[in-house]
């Protein structure tokens, strides 16, 4: 009894302390170690190649495209999510019931499976009988479109458009997560600060540049954050949609890693992969903290 | 009262634009409701038609007969429940422990669970199945439940909770010397009530809706869950059989939106407002 007195706190945090261990840490070392090694699935031979196998990957033009795949998906979703969410924050800031309504409506994509989605945006997105196609002919887009020689959108079929579609659709998902997050932030803001400024007769675009902003910082630095880690997760798309096609020009880091580990059973280069995403995301993550930390306000 | 017909219009436009936007979000779930009824006719047919010209719940029963459908619903529910009753074992005491008990393990697990934070599944699944396969775990429900019982977030939110209690309340209990047990149960737990509720809708729906891990974690159809099994709809055939594929994935959506319509407050929550804090 004296005993489990004494050392209750370490029992009670040891299974938590041990599942972290064994399924965060040691996974990260385990990848780091076998990232330096050449593994023979077949005949079970490692052998130590130093950073052999980083200098092969990062010499393949296709591994290099992967990774400005993921690149140029990251910021493209950071830059749009994160703009039309503040937009529509400042837009939604109100409690009455249709803005509710409408706060719950934009929400929705959120707590749904990206598989739902995936599918849902396949069918939307079908280039022959799709509701997007017909909505954009509808509303005259396709004759817009067809001034750029465009004769119809092949969202997901075709090389150039394809990564675009899976940025709408990746916006569309988050977009509510992004909003709900900015607007509780902004909620917190005390009205107070809003009451002296409106006694300066300030404009409403300039108090929501020179308070709203500003004080929102915390939110916004916090969804850069979040964002940037999870669009360097994105899979189901990738793997429902395209396997990385048309010409690679949809493949992300994940699915790469997915693949090459358990479809081409290349253990190596899929850790490979594994250190060079987990080292992509710690610089991204670092490098926020350090351009954009001291421009956070914290109230 | 021109200024008055002029906030009027203004009024009138703005719940236009509400109901747009509105409509962005949720229309495509009205179209997979729709389309889920159609025949395959009917959904190749352009212009698309709006409502189904008949309604056809035989595309559920399709959904339904494949990919070993009921049982996949059966896996998801089980392991989403599985998954919660490990995580609140474990995630209860160790956020006890971090918030109340000194400790030499503290700082190291702090920093570890901000680690934890950072690191998405798709850097360590490989390890982890090779670690799992060792074992002869692989194909079991194992390595789907196991690796999530120490959630991060899960500890990262329940020890901020924890010491937010005011210091008074818990020298009250003390002084009316009730057992540490009793003041857990009848203080410490009730207190923290909203955030493990919270923590409880984001794991459920978080896991209810994965799809990666599991598709990571097994090789065989008896383990396969619902997401997987939906995304198998598609899979299948050269000319897609959209009704049916959306008959299973409004299967797929439908318990979510069940739970999500009444508690949509205390989801959005869970979901938003913990980054804030």
């Amino acid at each position: 009894m004296r005993f489990f007195r004494s050392h209750a706190a370490l029992l009670f945090l040891l299974p938590a302390l041990a599942g972290i261990l064994i399924f965060i840490i040691y996974p990260i070392a385990y990848s780091f170690h076998i990232s330096f090694f050449d593994w023979d699935m077949i005949s079970g031979k490692k052998t130590f190649v130093g950073f052999g196998r980083y200098e092969h990957l990062l010499g393949d033009p296709k591994f290099i495209q992967v990774i400005v795949n993921t690149v140029v998906y990251m910021f493209s979703m950071v830059a749009v999510t994160v703009a039309l969410a503040l937009f529509l924050a400042a837009w939604l800031n109100k409690s009455s019931l249709v803005h509710n309504l409408a706060q719950t409506a934009i929400f929705t994509p959120h707590i749904v499976s990206t598989i739902s989605v995936v599918l849902l945006w396949m069918w939307v997105m079908n280039p022959d009988i799709g509701l997007l196609n017909y909505v954009m002919e509808k509303m005259g887009v396709d004759r817009l479109l067809a001034l750029f020689g465009i004769k119809k959108m092949m969202w997901l079929e075709s090389r150039t458009t394809a990564l675009f579609s899976f940025i709408v659709i990746g916006v569309w998902k988050t977009l509510g997560y992004n909003t709900l997050v900015l607007l509780a932030g902004m909620q917190s803001i005390p009205g107070q600060i809003y009451e002296g400024a409106a006694l300066d007769k300030a404009s409403s675009l300039r108090k929501f540049y020179k308070i709203t902003v500003p004080l929102l910082s915390p939110s916004l630095f916090f969804l850069l954050i979040v964002n940037v880690t999870s669009s360097f997760q994105t899979f189901e798309s990738v793997n429902v949609i395209s396997k990385g096609g048309p010409l690679n020009s949809t493949n992300m880091m994940v699915h790469w890693i997915y693949q090459t580990g358990f479809e081409f059973y290349r253990i190596s280069d899929s850790s490979v992969g594994s250190v060079l995403l987990l080292l992509i995301i710690g610089l991204a993550t670092y490098s926020n903290f350090r351009l954009l930390s001291n421009k956070v306000h914290y109230q | 009262m021109n200024n008055h017909k002029f906030a009027l219009a203004r009024r009138g436009l703005e719940m236009l634009g509400l109901m747009a936007l509105a409509c962005v979000f949720v229309f495509p779930f009205f179209w997979i409701v729709s389309t889920s009824f159609k025949t395959l006719m009917e959904t190749a047919r352009y212009p698309p038609s709006l409502l189904p010209e008949n309604f056809n719940p035989i595309n559920y029963a399709a959904a339904f007969a494949s990919n070993n459908f009921p049982r996949a619903g059966l896996n998801s529910l089980f392991i989403v429940l599985a998954i919660l009753v490990l995580q609140m074992a474990v995630i209860l005491p160790a956020s006890y422990a971090l918030a109340f008990k000194k400790s030499r393990l503290e700082k190291p697990l702090f920093a570890l669970i901000l680690i934890g934070l950072m690191v998405p599944d798709q850097v360590t699944f490989l390890p982890v199945y090779l670690l799992f396969s060792k074992l002869k775990l692989i194909n079991t429900y194992v390595p789907l439940i196991v690796p999530f019982a120490a959630s991060a977030f899960g500890i990262f939110m329940v020890t901020q909770s924890f010491r937010q209690i005011p210091k008074d309340v818990i020298e009250a209990a003390k002084l009316d010397k009730s057992s540490s047990l009793k003041t857990i149960w009848k203080i410490l737990l009730p207190s923290i009530r909203p955030t493990i509720i919270c923590f409880a809708l984001f794991s459920c729906i978080t896991h209810w809706n994965d799809y990666f891990w599991p598709f990571a974690m097994t090789n065989q159809e008896s383990l396969r869950t619902l997401p997987m099994a939906v995304a198998k709809l598609s899979s299948v055939d050269s000319v897609k059989q959209w009704h049916v594929i959306m008959a299973g994935n409004t299967m797929l959506i439908l318990p979510l939106l069940l739970v999500y319509l009444p508690c949509s407050k205390w989801i959005k929550r869970a979901f938003a407002y913990n980054g804030v804090k």
